[in-house]
């Protein structure tokens, strides 16, 4: 593949019909961040409307149109579109394509000593099937009867009749046709990085000197590949059910004044196999982000990550667990409580992985000697968020407790703080530390920094007070929350949660500024800013097809040698030799 | 024009703020603090604003607390509630615990090993004492979270019901609650989707014999409607100069015939519930009641409660009574317990004069899903009994009572339902309705 790199380069094969990993990933990250934008401006959309139920605004007439907001008031049918689609945004394209897209690209051929993806032209095609349906998915906004509406676990029979919500029509057949083609991305993808991190190491790299990032985004690849083909599944039948009239979901229905002939389905036959994905995909979310995190964190504690077998061990507990949990959503549908049962001891089995894991990331900034890197603030962030977020979990797992906070603001705030912001904010990371490598230059610090502490603090001041109205019983994905007396003094949590919301969108355009400022007039960076261990910093700065100009380095050693005592320098790259009677430090003992 | 203003304005501030950075750049050039890494001020400033951070969390965190200490979890009104409220304090004691700890050790060991030249770093890969410290102490916890959680469980969802229950169903539908109980014979009867006529009033599709006749005659009444429509002597009859015609190989005539179609079928669904009657529960339907707006509970009587659904799923949630179960269409799901507060009780509790129960829909159903909701009386026995006895049976005059109060704002396509006790009224809908369904 080396040979590549004498070929004539046009425009089009370098930037847009690319097959080099590090290409591919800035197209994933830049696509995924486009995507963000659009979901982060719905969400604030819908908590103008919570906030300020009823009142008009007159940015939401401008966005929306006098159809959807007349008047700027959120029409309640826009504003189940809004939340759907934001939902479908930040799960899918965001924190799946855009988190694992970039960083499996960026980080699996550099860290592992590869000059590529296994196969560059299924890599090519993974980003194009995500790119077509990040596409087909925002011009499903513009459909006239709306958007999928029916929240982004599309339940059917809701999903499944265009009588129900004006959503369930057209739009919701764009969202079908957009996720079966993401779901064919993220195999294509899925699969070159299992393959990839299979075959392609080089010399000396075995299993237990990966970086952590990269076992991270191994077992990720692994848990997409297992389990999306079943959400394609599920989403097949649900196309056969609203196109072709078959009963896999229906049955017993009575709509639109006229009974259906669907006899014998099972709605909760689509949320088994919805939720067979979705949990998995909740760890799909949520590995590549403890992975970066680790490599962060290690890198700017100057130490080796703490427990790094353990570390390993925990991400394939949590990633064989998370196959063995999807019916804690379900507990609520009716399902026998023996299995509920079932569910909630194997969910809650998964606490013990993550305390592991969050133990080892506090262990290993003990008496480290910490740089506080943009990078390195989002990655402490992120093990605050993956607590926080995570203790409430031992809450929602319990099948007793989710009687009663099932499907309120609890469960909202829980997966937004231990998914949604642990992962956003190590891709923040993620973005800060590996910049110099997407970009070749470095972005400005004051502004990360700013960045870091505005969206820290916004992030907690939304989500922290959602508890809160979970606990008072409202439910989630209501419109308003004007309709029942109990729920009258409640509007001042609403309004804190919007006002931080508004502060944290707003801070993400320091984010962006920086980015795109940095990109082209940012500092040339040099070749191993951070003075990192892992290979990707022996690459030369300016991209080159096949990573490295002469032979593939040879690896002898873990990547976590930080301040290794006897050492010249507080770090020693992957490719520097062990010396005579000197231990691995991987090889644990 | 003003448009034209805030785009110019947003310009000029992306610009200023390109030369901003420029600015410190160069200065940060200048005194040689242009370095890739953070500065030494950077790392302490930094490491200084973790002190601050761990304060201003848990101040709002214990603000947060304070401020929504009697708005959490409205006062319990039911057996089970109180238990679980325990369990739920038990499990929050616990993690508020970890919360704490572990974010004040996270956030003061970054304040106190910020970046030093030359600070002696531990090589510490790992250790397995700690290591297995911290995945058996979780572990014992979590055991404890388990079985206690799972006890709490079985109690509330594996016992059976007690023989003296009172059996109710609750019928969802966008958008709004239908309570039937079970009357005298406190069995409730035998009900199918195919039985639902909105014009007869048999909202719930309940089976008796004088439903099954009644939707046999309504469907025939369908059907000859329809077949009037295809008959060009019923245009002619019209006296209009251009008469509706449907012949024959014209869409219209199409779309009627499958109508007719579509009713035959339906008609055959019928039969077939008729011809197993003797296996349903057709004669204890008679005396249900069914009700809408407000439904009453009996203090201290458990309760047995069945859930259905008409169209999508709905989810029965009384957030006071620790109660929540979906309603899933084509399926019959269940849940008991027993309220142990009246409404009068609750109100001297809470303060509050006009405190009611409510029932309310919690799965994503549609537009007006925030306000599909009932309000639910717990009273005393004997107030119970007089309340019950002046409803109506559904004995088969098929009438469902009008809304008590507040009738839903969303009602329309179905709000004929209410009104459906007018029985002139309803035969012309009953066309009307039948026509529309079709065309």
């Amino acid at each position: 593949m080396a040979a590549h790199s004498e070929h004539h380069e046009t425009f089009v094969s370098k930037y847009i019909f690319s097959q080099d990993h590090k290409m591919i990933a800035r197209q994933f990250l830049i696509t995924g961040m486009i995507m963000a934008v659009i979901g982060m401006a719905m969400s604030t959309f819908f908590r103008l409307q919570l906030a300020w139920p009823g009142e008009g605004f007159a940015i939401l007439n401008f966005f929306l149109g006098d159809k959807w907001a007349p008047e700027g008031i959120l029409d309640p049918n826009m504003y189940l579109a809004l939340v759907t689609i934001h939902g479908t945004i930040m799960v899918f394209f965001l924190l799946t394509g855009g988190l694992s897209g970039t960083f499996a690209n960026l980080l699996i051929p550099l860290q592992i000593g590869a000059r590529d993806m296994a196969s560059g032209f299924m890599n090519m095609l993974s980003y194009w099937f995500f790119l077509i349906s990040s596409v087909i998915m925002i011009a499903s906004l513009f459909v006239e009867s709306g958007p999928a509406s029916g929240g982004w676990t599309i339940y059917p029979p809701l999903s499944a009749l265009p009588q129900a919500m004006p959503g369930s029509g057209m739009g919701m057949t764009l969202w079908l046709i957009s996720m079966s083609l993401f779901i064919v991305s993220s195999l294509l993808g899925g699969l070159n990085y299992v393959v990839t991190v299979i075959n392609l190491r080089t010399k000396g790299m075995t299993m237990t000197r990966l970086p952590l990032s990269i076992w991270a985004l191994f077992v990720t690849a692994i848990l997409g590949v297992l389990s999306f083909p079943v959400l394609f599944a599920a989403a097949l039948l649900l196309i056969f059910d609203r196109l072709m009239g078959t009963s896999f979901y229906l049955s017993d229905i009575f709509i639109g004044g006229i009974p259906l002939e669907n006899t014998g389905g099972s709605p909760i036959l689509f949320q088994h196999l919805f939720w067979f994905l979705g949990h998995p995909e909740v760890y799909i979310v949520l590995l590549p982000a403890l992975g970066i995190s680790s490599e962060v964190i290690a890198c700017n504690a100057r130490k080796p990550i703490f427990g790094y077998r353990a570390m390993i061990g925990s991400i394939l507990a949590i990633g064989f667990l998370s196959f063995i949990v999807w019916g804690h959503h379900m507990f609520m549908t009716g399902m026998n409580p023996f299995l509920g049962a079932v569910f909630t001891f194997t969910t809650l089995l998964i606490a013990i992985p993550s305390a592991v894991k969050a133990f080892n990331y506090i262990t290993t900034l003990w008496k480290g000697n910490i740089r506080f890197t943009p990078a390195m603030l989002f990655s402490i962030g992120m093990v605050s968020t993956f607590i926080s977020g995570g203790v409430t979990g031992i809450i929602l797992a319990d099948s007793a407790l989710d009687i009663n906070i099932h499907d309120t603001y609890f469960v909202v705030a829980h997966f937004h703080i231990v998914m949604g912001l642990s992962a956003v904010l190590a891709m923040f990371a993620g973005v800060y530390h590996w910049f110099p490598k997407l970009f070749s230059r470095m972005m400005n610090r004051k502004l990360g920094y700013a960045h870091f502490w505005t969206t820290f603090v916004a992030a907690y001041g939304v989500f922290l007070p959602q508890h809160f109205l979970g606990l008072a019983a409202v439910p989630r994905r209501y419109y308003a929350n004007t309709e029942f007396p109990m729920f009258e003094d409640l509007i001042g949590i609403n309004e804190m949660s919007t006002i931080f919301a508004i502060i944290g969108a707003l801070a993400q355009f320091i984010f962006m500024f920086n980015f795109f400022y940095s990109i082209f007039r940012g500092p040339k960076a040099s070749q191993n800013p951070w003075k990192a261990n892992s290979l990707e910093w022996t690459t030369p700065v300016e991209h080159i097809h096949g990573n490295w100009p002469g032979p593939l380095p040879t690896v002898h050693r873990w990547a976590y040698d930080y301040s290794k005592p006897g050492k010249p320098e507080d770090y020693v790259l992957q490719t520097v030799p062990l010396e005579e009677g000197e231990e691995d430090g991987g090889a644990g003992h | 024009m003003t448009s034209i203003l805030i785009y110019g304005v947003i310009i000029l501030g992306v610009l200023t703020l390109i030369q901003l950075v420029r600015v410190f750049e160069l200065s940060a050039k200048l005194k040689g603090q242009a370095s890739e890494l953070p500065t030494e001020t950077e790392n302490r400033n930094q490491a200084r604003m973790m002190i601050p951070l761990v304060v201003v969390f848990f101040a709002f965190f214990g603000w947060l607390l304070w401020d929504n200490w009697d708005k959490m979890l409205p006062v319990a009104a039911s057996a089970h509630g109180e238990g679980l409220d325990q369990l739920l304090n038990f499990n929050f004691l616990m993690i508020i615990i970890v919360f704490v700890i572990t974010h004040i050790v996270l956030f003061y060991f970054a304040y106190k090993y910020a970046y030093k030249e030359g600070r002696k770093v531990a090589y510490f890969t790992h250790s397995n004492k700690l290591e297995l410290i911290w995945t058996i102490v979780p572990a014992f916890f979590l055991a404890i979270v388990i079985i206690y959680g799972l006890t709490s469980w079985k109690n509330i969802m594996l016992d059976d019901a007690p023989e003296d229950s009172l059996n109710i169903e609750l019928y969802s539908k966008q958008f709004d609650w239908t309570a039937r109980y079970a009357g005298k014979d406190t069995k409730l009867g035998s009900a199918n989707y195919n039985m639902i006529n909105l014009n007869s009033g048999n909202a719930l599709g309940v089976i008796t014999e004088k439903s099954l006749q009644d939707q046999f005659a309504e469907i025939d009444k369908a059907i000859s409607k329809q077949r009037v429509k295809i008959d060009e002597e019923y245009a002619m009859k019209q006296g209009v100069e251009n008469p509706i015609v449907y012949p024959e190989g014209t869409e219209l005539y199409d779309i009627t015939f499958e109508e007719i179609e579509r009713l035959k079928r339906h008609r055959g669904r019928v039969v077939n519930l008729d011809q197993q009657k003797d296996s349903l529960y057709i004669q204890n339907g008679e005396d249900d009641v069914i009700v809408k707006g407000t439904f009453y509970l009996p203090v201290n009587r458990p309760v047995h409660m069945q859930f259905r659904s008409q169209d999508v799923i709905h989810s029965a949630y009384l957030p006071h009574f620790r109660v929540q179960m979906n309603t899933v269409p084509g399926m019959i799901t269940e849940f008991n317990f027993l309220p142990n507060k009246t409404t009068a009780e609750m109100r001297e509790i809470t303060g509050k004069e006009d405190f009611e129960f409510y029932l309310l829909c919690n799965k994503i159903c549609g537009a007006a899903h925030y306000n599909m909701k009932m309000v639910v009386k717990v009273v005393s026995e004997d107030e119970y009994n007089d309340w019950m006895d002046k409803q109506k049976q559904f004995d088969g005059n098929l009438v469902v009572p009008k809304v008590e109060e507040d009738a839903p704002a969303e009602e329309t396509a179905d709000a004929d339902v209410d009104e459906a006790g007018d029985a002139d009224a309803a035969d012309d809908q009953a066309a009307d309705e039948s026509e529309n369904a079709g065309i």
